[in-house]
């Protein structure tokens, strides 16, 4: 029986998945077809950008995926394809017998994490098994050592994926190493980079990956207990993380005696409320208590003193989900892949000014560029990129003159930026580069706990000298300034979060000065973002008083008789953008 | 009339507690079951969460001030949550912003005076190659201009409450 399977996947969901199923799901009863085809769902593939997908499978295995599709798309493919057996070649995106635009996105990548993302049907534990899941736990837990497991780990030279990239191997072996009548396994699924959405795709896409990373490390030093702290914001990853630890319960893969060893695991799943400090581990363990997420002082480290003061081994979601795969294959062909310090592949979520928005996963010491040009497709719109912000509010913003710089923690930390947890964003011509350092600063602002002051008061004084240079107020010195405080936030900061505000200031800053003098000294917003710093204006020669702008212009500020140049009032001009936007002949400009 | 609703919310909420056990820990998951409950974490459910957990209440009320998630005021039968993520303000949520800040009257945080809306300002909902988003409830919408943007948002006001 062929197979109609949907991405559906919170990002093919907001693209229209669910009204593509439901067309489908009654389709196949009108068309009494349900013995011909069956209906499927999976997670995310990474094609983010042709959301919603529908992939027809053959019987034998093969595959096709249509993309951009709705509803009537795809009863079309549900009558063609699926029924008749023929593709519609003009809509296929990727197929294992047709040339597509896309390949390219697929032919950089090596997938470890991501290896049954939109490929399998996450709620199937079934799928899972079939893909070779939960053989690595049954490898270890009857045939391995604790110690052998986090040799074989150390061998893969696998660092935590988090960010800071600390040896994972290492970690365990103190967490072993700890003795303690409680010890505690948490895996850290609070993602809260803005611009980061890798762990939320394998959290959907692939829960069991993470559960069986879970259960062999919990076996590694020595465990029986556990915590997911996800955070509320993926619904759809905290309701499939329930049911996949009730279903793995139910076969014997979590719980009591797991596979009728003497290992047991219980893992619970805890939701976030919203507090992005609570990525810092020691902030994630008081949240789990119930408490305030502030952090607190390391030493002593989780390893030693974590939840309830028992020793607590904590890594992420990509952390936990390369491990069953390094079991499965071997720590050295893990270690085989990326650079003598980085090993393995890194998922990256790129967004941001790039053609081929999505999830994507890549062998360590490719280049920036490579991802950026082959695998992501480049620019859209034929405009000039700038810059690629790395690592969240933590990291930084290589230029694109920095793009040869191989993808690796050490390379990348030179730039000034972080490795951090896998958000790509690019950025083009358009985008203001002060403008991208005073969000950043406002997230960072915001989301201080409070404890330490340079972190409290020192990210809202440098918050708003950002303000007051984008708003054309900038005066001589607030470099210099910015510079200062960035360096005592830095080092008066007790947890990762103040140590690493700044680094988006202190990057756009080196990179980019020629743009804050530009706001500061001409009050000039040179790429025609900052509000107070433009004016929109009508150019007469290309103007075909076609009425459109003056039209949606929400304030009236635009006159003119139809087929005649229209003005734009600047005193009611609210700089908005939408006559820009709606323009069909190019005949607005910013300056 | 407050005092009323007040008293058969908070029988609702004792219901639920045989399914959490009383551990300190289980603060933040039961603030969760009373927003989740009443939309925002009604001033009442402090007492009972202290009396399950032994945790004192300015405890439990620093607790649900620290995090973003929880309300201490009634929203809007649905939220708006308009992302901010670092690809949707390079995506220009601002403009999807400004859009429905101007169809609904309203600023972040605020609720519409009919009750039917509460808008916020979200940092990242995770779906950013279909930036700028925005998600109503439960439902994420994606590749938004300020016009789509109204236009989802009517679909709401015109649609009859559910259940």
């Amino acid at each position: 029986m062929r197979r109609i399977i949907v991405g559906t996947g919170t990002c093919g969901v907001a693209a229209g998945a669910d009204k593509v199923l439901d067309a489908l799901g009654k389709a196949v009863v009108e068309r009494d077809a349900a013995d011909k085809v069956e209906l499927g769902e999976t997670g995310c593939i990474g094609m983010c950008f042709r959301e919603p997908l529908v992939e027809v499978r053959e019987p034998d295995g093969a595959s096709v995926i249509y993309g951009d599709i709705d509803p009537e798309k795809a009863i079309r493919i549900l009558d063609e394809h699926g029924i008749a057996g023929k593709p519609i070649e003009e809509w296929i995106v990727k197929g294992d017998a047709f040339e597509c635009a896309d390949d390219e996105l697929f032919e950089n990548q090596y997938r470890v994490v991501l290896r049954n993302c939109g490929i399998i049907d996450p709620d199937s534990i079934d799928e899972y098994i079939e893909k070779g899941g939960y053989v690595a736990l049954k490898k270890v837990i009857t045939e391995s050592t604790p110690e052998e497991v986090i040799a074989e780990i150390t061998k893969s030279g696998l660092r935590g994926r988090g960010g800071a990239g600390f040896p994972t191997g290492l970690k365990w072996k103190l967490a072993r190493g700890n003795e303690a009548d409680k010890k505690y396994v948490v895996c850290n699924a609070d993602e809260g980079d803005p611009g980061a959405f890798m762990d939320r795709s394998t959290l959907e896409g692939d829960p069991h990956a993470i559960l069986e990373g879970m259960a062999i490390c919990a076996y590694a030093i020595g465990v029986d207990e556990g915590y997911i702290y996800c955070r509320a914001e993926y619904p759809k990853a905290v309701k499939r993380l329930i049911r996949s630890i009730g279903i793995a319960e139910e076969r014997g893969f979590l719980g009591k005696n797991i596979m009728g060893t003497d290992f047991s695991l219980e893992l619970h799943v805890k939701e976030g409320a919203g507090a992005f400090v609570c990525g810092e581990e020691t902030a994630l363990l008081r949240s789990i208590e119930g408490k305030r997420g502030m952090p607190r002082i390391r030493p002593p480290y989780p390893a030693e003193k974590g939840l309830w003061g028992k020793p607590t081994n904590i890594n992420n979601v990509e952390t936990y989900a390369n491990v069953p795969w390094i079991i499965r294959e071997g720590g050295e062909k893990f270690a085989a892949m990326g650079t003598e310090k980085s090993k393995g592949s890194k998922v990256f979520a790129l967004a941001g000014k790039i053609v081929r928005g999505g999830l994507v996963e890549v062998p360590m010491g490719i280049t920036i560029n490579d991802v950026i040009q082959k695998v992501g497709g480049g620019i859209p719109g034929g405009k000039q990129p700038k810059a690629v912000q790395m690592g969240g509010p933590s990291g930084g913003c290589i230029p694109v003159e920095l793009w040869n710089t191989p993808i690796d923690y050490d390379s990348i930390n030179s730039t000034g930026a972080i490795m951090g947890s896998g958000g790509m964003v690019v950025m083009d011509e358009t985008t203001c580069m002060v403008d991208v350092a005073r969000f950043f600063l406002e997230f960072t602002q915001r989301e201080s706990c409070g404890k330490c002051t340079f972190c409290r008061v020192g990210t809202m004084r440098m918050l708003e000298l950002l303000e007051r240079i984008c708003a054309g107020e900038g005066v001589e010195g607030d470099i210099e300034k910015l510079e200062d405080l960035s360096r005592k936030v830095i080092e008066t900061s007790l947890c990762g979060l103040g140590q690493t505000a700044p680094n988006p200031v202190l990057t756009t800053i080196e990179y980019f000065r020629d743009e804050y003098e530009a706001h500061i000294k001409e009050k000039r917003c040179p790429a025609g973002v900052c509000k107070a710093l433009i004016r929109y204006e009508i150019i007469a020669d290309k103007c075909i008083g076609c009425t459109l702008c003056a039209k949606k212009c929400p304030t009236d500020a635009i006159s003119g008789e139809r087929k005649e140049v229209h003005v734009i009032d600047q005193d009611k001009c609210t700089k908005c953008g939408v006559c820009f936007n709606v323009c069909p002949v190019d005949a607005i400009k910013v300056e | 009339m407050e005092t009323l609703s007040r008293e058969i919310d908070l029988s609702v909420f004792r219901e639920r507690f045989s399914d959490y056990d009383a551990s300190p820990g289980q603060v933040i998951p039961l603030l969760q079951l009373a927003q989740g409950l009443f939309g925002f974490v009604n001033p009442g459910v402090f007492h009972e969460i202290s009396r399950h957990t032994g945790v004192p209440i300015s405890e439990i009320y620093g607790v649900t001030t620290f995090y973003a998630q929880f309300r201490l005021t009634p929203v809007g039968e649905h939220i708006i949550r308009v992302c901010h993520g670092t690809a949707c303000h390079v995506a220009n949520a601002n403009s999807i912003t400004d859009a429905i800040e101007d169809e609904l009257g309203i600023k972040n945080g605020e609720t519409t005076p009919d009750g039917k809306f509460t808008l916020e300002l979200v940092s990242c909902i995770g779906c950013c190659s279909l930036a700028p988003v925005i998600m109503i409830d439960d439902d994420t919408h994606g590749r938004l201009t300020p016009d789509k943007a109204r236009e989802v948002v009517r679909q709401y006001m015109e649609a009859p409450c559910e259940e």
